[in-house]
């Protein structure tokens, strides 16, 4: 096994990405087949361009993490749970 | 299965109950939207927790993060309901002015933070603001200030619970009373569910959801009016138009940021200047970034002191631009959405969120409403309910974390089992929840909750600290001074609330002719002055700790080798942490000239 392996999907460039690129989709799809609306807008078909700056921007960001990995080492310590956040505990506290 | 169920359960229960008619017209593509948003949440946490390895992944990942994201996600704790509603209805009151929350309020305490204050963080390993407390006071300090920090939380929860209720209720035309009810539910389900185990993704993701559509609105809107000239030209306009006993500031004030009386409510431009730069410049806002350990711990997680530091430097630039999509939206509804028009000219239209009538916080649900098409409209509703719900969740945990280990466990319930103190927060998050039912009636009260914030604020951050700075740089500073100062720095800050005009609505007494956030500025510097002569006049009378016991708490005791990083000369100019901070304050200075 090696000592380093890529964050993969758990890089949270392809988070980012992914999301702003399904929403880009679909403002695209918005844009192209639903009623404009452009009586609310002025005139600009909104969704479309909206759409098309998402996907740019999430293409992005899948981009960038393909071409610059993130590499985690297999051997780290555990990670502990932020008291001040949200969520269940993963772990007991330690005995006092 | 959700997909399609979540629209046709909504309607079908909006349309069964005797509801008024709704502010914002979703569709089925709105909702995908925010089922889509909902689901990537909730699958990263539980694709977190289900081994070992992954998280351990998920957080690394995280925290090799380059800089500029750590600084993303660190003012994105920081951009929820009070930012984007707080702004828009401040924006759409006074106009420009409310830039100095960003420009004044929030840039140069970053700065301070991330110059002066982190390395102290970072080399005495103090991990919260009740911790310090207990080990530089003692545990009177500890427990007024877990007291106070206890009902903070729940009184700010009640502000995103109020707001969120709001949006509810716009989306279904349900009456203000169930929404709460049914977003605290949604709230309390989202905690226990756990979908937020990764939060510094959330953050990240809610910081992209709403630039994505806070931005189109503020193109859009700006289109609309005919761009920022075309803005300027209509706020003149109505500023001119309005009848008097309206009261809306002129043109001239609404459209440059100093002296910015309407934003202070003082009539002298010299006293505003000074109530924006002492009140809410120095007291409030370095109160808020100094001891926000929520946001400090995102900084503290990075791999250096260097890191660290330029966490908030970093986070500074983007909140530089943040008021030109808080704000704008604000001022474009006051001169675009019938219903704030008619508002700010003095009238009372019927109808937002509270049902009560319109209110400045509902300029931007208006304006959505009015400017953006379906689609986008869904994007933007989930933007505004994910900033919400994150920061109510996030106030409730924090409440809990307080409730049952600072208080409970060292005040009245001492060695029990594990489980016994994990029953007691379970308890505890639900009784916050239903608390916080009750204190967003309190912030319904308030057409702008900005004013109710800032006066929570002023309570609260200011007293803290004044204790707080001064505990650690006076080592002299006693334990008893410590409590004292707290509580008579709150004190007075709420007897200066009841003289104000309306900081407590009907029961203030109008003996200090302010009112508003000028009024919220007053109380938080009283507070802070009063806390500091307070401390120094029972130090003089009471007993010091002795120095040993001080290391790592108060700087002139910690080692000057904790505090420096022997990387950071060796790097570049642009990864330093004082170049990085001197073009910050350039770029403020040069906003505020040119606004």
């Amino acid at each position: 096994m090696a000592d380093t392996h890529k964050a993969g999907a758990f890089d949270i460039r392809n988070v980012i990405g992914m999301l702003l690129a399904v929403y880009g989709v679909i403002l695209l799809l918005m844009g192209v087949f639903a009623d404009p609306e452009l009586e609310k807008t002025g005139g600009v078909n909104a969704n479309l361009w909206a759409g098309l700056a998402l996907l740019v921007v999430g293409g992005g960001f899948v981009a960038w993490s393909r071409l610059k990995p993130i590499y985690v080492p297999e051997d780290v310590a555990e990670v502990h749970d932020d008291p001040t956040r949200p969520g269940p505990k993963k772990q007991k506290r330690p005995k006092a | 299965m959700l997909h399609g169920s979540v629209p046709t359960l909504g309607q079908g229960v909006s349309a069964a109950l005797p509801a008024a008619e709704t502010i914002i017209d979703a569709a089925p593509v709105d909702y995908l939207i925010l089922v889509i948003y909902f689901g990537f949440v909730l699958g990263i946490g539980l694709l977190a927790r289900r081994s070992v390895s992954d998280s351990v992944d998920f957080f690394l990942s995280g925290r090799s993060l380059p800089a500029w994201v750590t600084g993303l996600a660190f003012i994105s704790a920081n951009l929820g309901a009070v930012e984007i509603m707080g702004m828009s209805a401040n924006g759409a009151e006074f106009g420009i002015p409310t830039v100095h929350y960003f420009w004044v309020g929030a840039v140069p305490a970053m700065l301070f933070l991330g110059v002066v204050m982190m390395p102290f963080y970072y080399g005495s390993k103090v991990r919260s603001v009740p911790e310090f407390m207990l080990r530089r006071f003692g545990t009177g300090a500890h427990l007024v200030n877990a007291i106070s920090f206890a009902v903070a939380q729940l009184l700010i929860a009640g502000v995103n619970l109020f707001l969120l209720g709001s949006i509810v209720r716009a989306l279904l035309g349900w009456p203000l009373w169930l929404a709460l009810i049914v977003a605290a539910a949604i709230v309390l389900s989202y905690i226990t569910v756990g979908g937020l185990s990764a939060a510094i993704y959330n953050e990240v993701l809610q910081f992209f959801v709403i630039v994505a559509s806070l931005l189109p609105l503020v193109l859009i809107g700006l289109h609309r009016v005919g761009g920022y000239g075309g803005l300027q030209d209509r706020i003149t306009e109505m500023a001119a138009g309005a009848p008097a006993e309206a009261g809306i500031p002129p043109a001239e004030q609404q459209l440059e940021s100093w002296p910015g009386q309407a934003l202070s409510g003082f009539d002298s431009p010299f006293w505003s200047v000074v109530g924006i730069v002492f009140g809410l410049g120095f007291v409030l806002s370095f109160g808020y970034w100094t001891t926000n350990f929520v946001e400090v711990q995102r900084a503290m997680a990075s791999e250096s002191i260097s890191a660290a530091r330029k966490t908030p430097i970093i986070g500074a630039f983007p909140k530089m631009f943040i008021p030109f999509v808080t704000i704008f939206p604000g001022m474009i509804a006051a001169v675009l959405v019938p219903e704030i028009v008619d508002l700010k000219n003095g009238g009372s239209p019927p109808g937002g969120a509270s049902g009560d009538g319109v209110a400045y916080n509902d300029s931007l649900l208006y304006l959505m409403r009015d400017v953006l098409p379906n689609g986008l409209l869904g994007l933007a509703i989930t933007g505004l309910l994910a900033a919400f719900m994150a920061g109510m969740a996030a106030n409730v945990s924090a409440f809990n974390t307080v409730f049952s280990y600072d208080l409970w466990e060292r005040y009245v319930r001492r060695d029990r089992s594990d489980d016994y103190y994990l029953r007691i927060g379970r308890l505890a998050t639900v009784g916050a929840t239903v608390i916080a039912i009750f204190t967003a009636s309190l912030a319904s009260a308030f057409g702008n909750v900005m004013d109710y914030i800032q006066t929570l604020f002023g309570f609260f951050n200011a007293p803290l600290f004044a204790t707080f700075i001064l505990g650690m740089f006076w080592k002299r500073m006693t334990a008893t001074a410590g409590w004292t100062g707290l509580v008579a720095g709150t004190g007075s800050a709420i007897l200066v609330a009841f003289l104000s005009e309306d900081s407590f609505g009907s029961a203030s007494l109008g003996l200090i002719p302010l009112g508003g956030q000028g009024a919220a500025f007053v109380a938080a510097a009283t507070a802070f002055v009063v806390d500091i002569v307070v401390s120094v006049a029972v130090t003089m009378v009471t007993e010091p700790k002795p120095a040993s016991e001080l290391k790592g708490l108060v700087y002139s005791e910690t080692p000057r080798e904790d505090l420096v990083d022997p990387d950071e000369a060796g790097y570049p100019w642009w990864r330093r942490t004082l170049p990085l901070a001197g073009i910050a304050l350039v770029m403020t200075i040069a906003l505020n000239i040119a606004f």
